[in-house]
C-alpha cells in the first residue's frame, strides 16, 4: 500500500517489536518501557534469559507470551549462569545470535549476584540488563540491596524505631567495574535515546556488558502512574542516579546535569519517602543525608555541566568523555 | 443482628473488583466485623499476582459455628461488584443463588439492573461517593455500609469497629463519615429475607 | 485473646512471642507477609531482634544456622523455590543437630512455574532430616509454631512447620493468640548444649570418615524417631497451658467402625469435614496427618485399623513413581493383619481449588479400577487431543 500520509509513512517503517503489547504490566511500569526499548534496539537475532520477577511474570502467563524473541525463564539465582550456558552453546554452534540476560535488582544485586559475577569473570559474550526498580516488587515491595537509603519497603518500613532502609544502595556499578569488562553503563527510562544508544553499544561489544536501567515502579515507589518519567528524570537531575559509562572498569563518560535539582524535589513525589517530610529532627537529618549522597555523586562523577543552558534542560545529547576530574 | 437461618447456616459472599479498589481489604474488613460480633468468619482472595486494574475476586464466609471448608465460594448468596465493567464477565455472577442479591457500584437504576441480572439488585454510586468523601475512587467502604444496612447481617457499628482496627487519623475519620452517610441513605433490612433464605 | 487475623500475621506474632533473637528474611510468595509483619513489629519497637534481610534463601538458612550455633534462638520462613535453594543448608542444619524453626508456606515448585499452594516443596525435602508438622488451619499454625521451638530445643532437631500457602497464610479468620506470659511459661530461654563459646571451644561440622559416619547418621535417625515423644508431650503441655487440644500425630474424625478412610495433610482436611456433612452416606473416617516426620507408624496403624479402603489424598506427587504419602502408607500398613486397599490420589496441585465435591468423587473413584496414583481433579479435555495420556485419562 503506498503511504498516503505521514502516519502511513511512520507505520510503514520497520520497528522491531520484540515485546508485544497486551502484557499485564501495571500502568506506568518503568520496567516494561525499558524492556520494550531494549528489544526495539536489539532486533530479532537474540535469545533472552529472564530472571524471576515482574518482567517475567507479566509477560508470560500461560498460554500467552508477549515475547517475539526466543525466551527462557531461568529462575531467580542463576540468570547469569543460564545466559553463560546459552552463549557457550551458540558459540560452539557458530551462530551469530546475541544472548541477553534480563533481571531485576534482586536477581542482579542479591540472589543473582554470584552467577552474574561468574559470567562476567569468564568473559561470556552476554549483555546483562538490570531493570532496577529498587526493591523486590513482584512479591510486594520488599527491600533489596538496591533499595535506596531511607526508602520504606515492607521489610524496611518506617516506624517508631526506624526510618526506612538503614543501609545504603549497593554501588553495583563499582563492583561491576572491578570485573574490568569491556562495557558497563547506567541508563534511565526518562532518557530513551541515551538508553537505546547504550543497549546498541552493549550488543556490539564482544564480551560481557552490563546495563543498569533505572525503572520506576508506581506501586512500589508510591507515585501516580503518570509520573513515572518525571520521577525517573528527577532521579538523574538530582544526582541520585548518575548516568555513566565504564570501559574496562574506568569511567569514560557521564551525562552532565544542566540544572541540578534538589533531592527533595525527587523524593517528595514518592510515597516511599514520605516519612522524610515529617516535622522532626530525624527526618530532617535523613533528608540532609540523602542530599549529601547526591552531592557526592555529582562530585565523584563530575556531573555538573559546564554551562547552565536554559535552552537545553534535558542534557541528553552530549556525553562528555574524559572521566574523573584531574585535580 | 440477624440470626443466620438454622443452626449451621452460613452466608457466603463474593466480592469482585479490579486490583487497586480495595477488594481484599473489603473482604478482610467484612470478616473482621463479623468476628467482632462474636461470629465465625473467613476471608481470602482468589490468590494471584495482583496488578492494578486486573479483575480480582475475594471471598467471605460468615457463620455462627466454626468454618472448616477452605475452598473458593462457588455459590454465593451475595455478590458485591466494585467495578461495574466486571458485571458482563461470566465469572462475576457465576453460581449466585437464585434468591441471591447483587450489590453493585453503579450510577444506574437498581430496577433496570435487577432485570438484567435476574436477581435482587441494589446499585450505589460508590465511586462518586468515595471521591467526595475520601478524595479517592475507593468504593469498598461505601458498598459494605450499604450491604450491611440492606441485609442487617451485622450492625453497621461493627463495620466501623473493623475499620478502626485497620485505619487511623483522617483516613479513618473520612471512612467512618462515609459509612454513616451511606447507611442513613440505604433502605434498612429489605434484604433480610434473602439472608434467611441463603442460610437455610 | 480472640482476634481477626490473617494467617501470616498470626504466625508472625506467634514467632515474636517466642522471642527469637535473630530472624532471617527473604521474600518469596506466599510467605512474605510473615516476615513483613515481623519487620513492622521491629520497626514499631514492639519486638526486639536482629532482622537480617538476606540476599537469598540459601543465605537465610545459613544466617539462622550461624545464629543458632552462636547461641541465639533463630527463625526464618520460606516456600517453594526458596526451600529448594536452601536445601543444602537444610540437610546441614539437621545433620549438625541444630535446633531451629522454619515456616514453610507450602507452594508448588517450578517448572511449571506456580505461586500457588501445593506441598511439593516440603515433600521434596522430606528426607532432609527435619521434623515436619502440617497444619490443618491457622489456629494449629499458631500453636504448632510455638510448640515447635520447644520441640526443636529439647530434641536438638530443626522443625519445619508447614502451612498451606495462600489457602492458610492469606486467609483472615478468628484466632486466639496467647499472651506473652503464657508463652514464657511454656518456652524456656534458648539453650543449645553445643553453642560456640570461647570458654568451651568446640568444632562443629567436621569431616567424618567411613569409620564413624554410619553411627552419626544412625543417631540422627534415632533422634527423629525419639522426637515423637516430645511432639506428643509438647501438645499435651500446650493443651494444659492454653486449653486448646490438638492431636499431635494423627487426628481422627469419624466413627471407629468406619470401613472407608481418607487421609490427608493440610487445609484440605477442613473441606473434607464439611463435605462429609454435605454428602452423607457410608460412614467415613477422616484423618489428618499432622506429624509427617518422624513418620508415626504406630499411630497410623491404629488410626487405620478396621478399614477396608484407605484413600490417601495428597497435594504433591513423585513423578514416575507412586504418591509420596501413599507409598509410605503402603509401607506402614503392609505388615498389618488385613491391610486396607490403598487408593492414592493427588488434588489441588499448583493451587487448583479443591471443592466440596471432591469427596463424592473420591468415594466413586474407588469403586472402579484406577491407576496406582493419579490426580482426581485432572481435566482430560485440557490435555493435547492426540496425546495417548488423554485417551487413558478420559473416563
Amino acid at each position: 500500500m503506498t503511504p498516503q500520509t505521514l502516519h502511513d509513512l511512520r507505520m510503514a517503517q520497520p520497528r522491531f517489536q520484540g515485546l508485544e503489547a497486551g502484557h499485564r504490566a501495571c500502568q506506568g511500569c518503568g520496567q516494561a518501557l525499558a524492556a520494550r526499548l531494549t528489544l526495539e534496539e536489539s532486533g530479532p537475532d537474540v535469545v533472552v534469559a529472564n530472571a524471576t520477577g515482574c518482567l517475567e511474570v507479566f509477560t508470560t502467563a500461560w498460554p500467552d507470551s508477549a515475547w517475539r524473541v526466543p525466551w527462557l525463564h531461568s529462575l531467580f539465582a542463576n540468570t547469569g549462569a543460564v545466559a553463560a550456558g546459552m552463549e557457550a552453546a551458540l558459540k560452539m554452534q557458530g551462530r551469530d545470535i546475541k544472548v541477553l540476560a534480563f533481571a531485576g535488582d534482586g536477581g542482579t544485586f542479591d540472589i543473582g549476584f554470584q552467577a552474574l559475577s561468574g559470567m562476567l569473570e569468564r568473559g561470556h559474550n552476554v549483555l546483562f540488563i538490570c531493570y532496577d526498580n529498587e526493591a523486590y516488587m513482584n512479591t510486594g515491595v520488599q527491600r533489596s540491596s538496591s533499595t535506596p537509603h531511607a526508602a520504606a519497603t515492607t521489610t524496611s518500613p518506617a516506624g517508631v524505631a526506624r526510618m526506612g532502609k538503614r543501609h545504603l544502595k549497593k554501588d553495583i556499578l563499582s563492583i561491576i567495574a572491578a570485573h574490568h569488562i569491556p562495557y558497563a553503563a547506567t541508563a534511565s527510562v526518562a532518557y530513551p535515546a541515551d538508553l537505546r544508544k547504550k543497549v546498541r553499544r552493549g550488543i556490539e561489544v564482544e564480551g560481557p556488558s552490563f546495563l543498569q536501567i533505572h525503572s520506576p515502579c508506581p506501586l512500589g515507589w508510591g507515585h501516580g502512574s503518570e509520573l513515572s518519567i518525571e520521577v525517573a528524570r528527577l532521579a538523574v537531575q538530582s544526582g541520585m542516579f548518575p548516568l555513566i559509562e565504564l570501559e574496562q572498569g574506568a569511567l569514560v563518560g557521564a551525562m552532565p546535569i544542566r540544572q541540578i535539582r534538589p533531592v527533595a524535589d525527587y523524593l517528595k513525589l514518592q510515597g516511599r519517602f514520605k516519612h522524610l517530610f515529617a516535622d522532626d529532627a530525624l527526618a530532617r537529618e535523613e533528608l540532609a543525608h540523602l542530599q549529601a549522597l547526591a552531592d557526592q555523586n555529582i562530585e565523584d562523577y563530575a556531573l555538573k555541566a559546564e554551562t547552565a543552558d536554559p535552552l537545553d534542560t534535558e542534557g541528553v545529547d552530549t556525553v562528555r568523555r574524559g572521566g574523573l576530574r584531574s585535580t | 443482628m440477624i440470626r443466620l437461618g438454622k443452626e449451621g447456616g452460613m452466608i457466603e459472599i463474593r466480592i469482585h473488583g479490579r486490583g487497586g479498589q480495595g477488594n481484599v481489604v473489603a473482604a478482610y474488613v467484612l470478616a473482621t466485623a463479623a468476628i467482632g460480633q462474636g461470629l465465625f468468619a473467613q476471608a481470602f482472595p482468589a490468590f494471584g499476582a495482583e496488578r492494578r486494574g486486573a479483575p480480582v475476586a475475594a471471598f467471605v464466609r460468615i457463620a455462627e459455628t466454626p468454618i472448616r471448608r477452605r475452598c473458593q465460594v462457588a455459590q454465593p448468596a451475595f455478590v458485591i461488584i466494585q467495578d461495574e465493567t466486571l458485571a458482563a464477565l461470566p465469572d462475576t455472577l457465576a453460581g449466585l443463588e437464585s434468591e441471591g442479591g447483587v450489590m453493585i457500584n453503579s450510577q444506574r437504576d437498581s430496577r433496570a439492573l435487577s432485570d438484567t441480572f435476574g436477581r435482587a439488585t441494589y446499585t450505589l454510586p460508590a465511586t462518586r461517593l468515595s471521591l467526595e468523601a475520601l478524595g479517592r475512587p475507593m468504593p469498598n467502604t461505601a458498598l459494605l455500609a450499604a450491604f450491611l444496612t440492606l441485609t442487617e447481617l451485622l450492625p453497621v457499628a461493627g463495620l466501623k469497629d473493623a475499620l478502626a482496627q485497620r485505619f487511623r487519623g483522617e483516613v479513618l475519620a473520612h471512612n467512618l463519615a462515609l459509612v454513616c452517610q451511606v447507611a442513613d441513605a440505604t433502605p434498612r433490612g429489605i434484604w433480610k429475607e434473602l439472608v434467611h433464605a441463603a442460610s437455610a | 485473646m480472640r482476634q481477626a487475623l490473617e494467617g501470616s500475621q498470626a504466625i508472625a506474632r506467634a514467632v515474636a512471642l517466642c522471642r527469637p533473637q535473630v530472624v532471617a528474611a527473604y521474600p518469596i510468595t506466599p510467605q512474605t507477609h510473615i516476615v513483613e509483619h515481623i519487620a513492622k513489629l521491629v520497626a514499631d519497637d514492639k519486638f526486639h531482634c536482629e532482622l537480617v534481610s538476606v540476599e537469598s534463601e540459601f543465605s537465610a538458612a545459613s544466617v539462622v544456622l550461624g545464629a543458632a550455633c552462636a547461641g541465639s534462638r533463630a527463625y526464618t520462613a520460606s516456600a517453594s523455590q526458596g526451600i529448594l535453594l536452601m536445601s543444602e543448608v537444610l540437610f546441614n542444619i539437621s545433620g549438625l543437630r541444630v535446633p531451629l524453626v522454619l515456616t514453610c508456606a507450602n507452594r508448588a515448585v517450578s517448572a511449571p512455574l506456580s505461586i500457588w499452594n501445593d506441598q511439593q516443596d516440603s515433600m521434596a525435602v522430606r528426607d532432609a532430616g527435619w521434623i515436619q508438622i502440617y497444619c490443618a488451619d491457622n489456629q494449629e499454625a499458631v500453636d504448632a509454631t510455638i510448640q515447635a521451638f520447644r520441640i526443636a530445643e529439647r530434641c536438638e532437631l530443626p522443625v519445619m512447620v508447614c502451612v498451606d500457602g495462600f489457602t492458610l497464610t492469606h486467609t483472615l479468620e478468628p484466632l486466639e493468640l496467647p499472651d506473652q506470659e503464657l508463652v514464657d511459661g511454656f518456652l524456656p530461654p534458648y539453650h543449645f548444649s553445643r553453642a560456640l563459646d570461647p570458654l568451651a571451644p568446640l568444632s562443629i561440622g567436621t569431616l567424618v570418615a567411613p569409620e564413624y559416619f554410619t553411627e552419626a547418621r544412625h543417631l540422627h535417625h534415632a533422634a527423629l524417631l525419639a522426637a515423637e515423644k516430645e511432639i506428643v508431650a509438647a501438645a499435651r503441655d500446650w493443651a494444659a497451658a492454653c486449653g486448646r487440644e490438638q492431636a499431635p500425630l494423627v487426628r481422627v474424625d469419624g466413627p471407629a467402625d468406619a470401613k472407608i478412610g481418607i487421609l490427608t495433610l493440610g487445609s484440605v482436611f477442613g473441606t473434607l469435614l464439611d463435605a462429609r456433612d454435605q454428602f452423607p452416606g457410608l460412614p467415613v473416617k477422616l484423618m489428618h496427618l499432622r506429624c509427617f516426620r518422624p513418620f508415626p507408624v504406630e499411630a497410623l496403624r491404629a488410626a487405620c485399623a478396621g478399614l477396608h479402603d484407605l484413600i490417601v489424598l495428597e497435594r504433591a506427587i513423585a513423578p514416575g513413581a507412586d504418591g509420596i504419602v501413599g507409598a509410605e502408607m503402603r509401607s506402614a500398613l503392609a505388615d498389618t493383619d488385613s491391610p486396607p486397599r490403598i487408593h492414592n490420589f493427588a488434588a489441588g496441585l499448583g493451587g487448583r481449588d479443591v471443592p466440596l465435591a471432591i469427596y463424592p468423587r473420591l468415594l466413586e473413584a474407588i469403586k472402579k479400577p484406577h491407576p496406582r496414583m493419579s490426580a482426581i481433579d485432572l481435566r482430560p479435555e485440557l490435555l493435547p487431543a492426540d496425546s495417548p495420556v488423554r485417551q487413558e485419562a478420559a473416563p
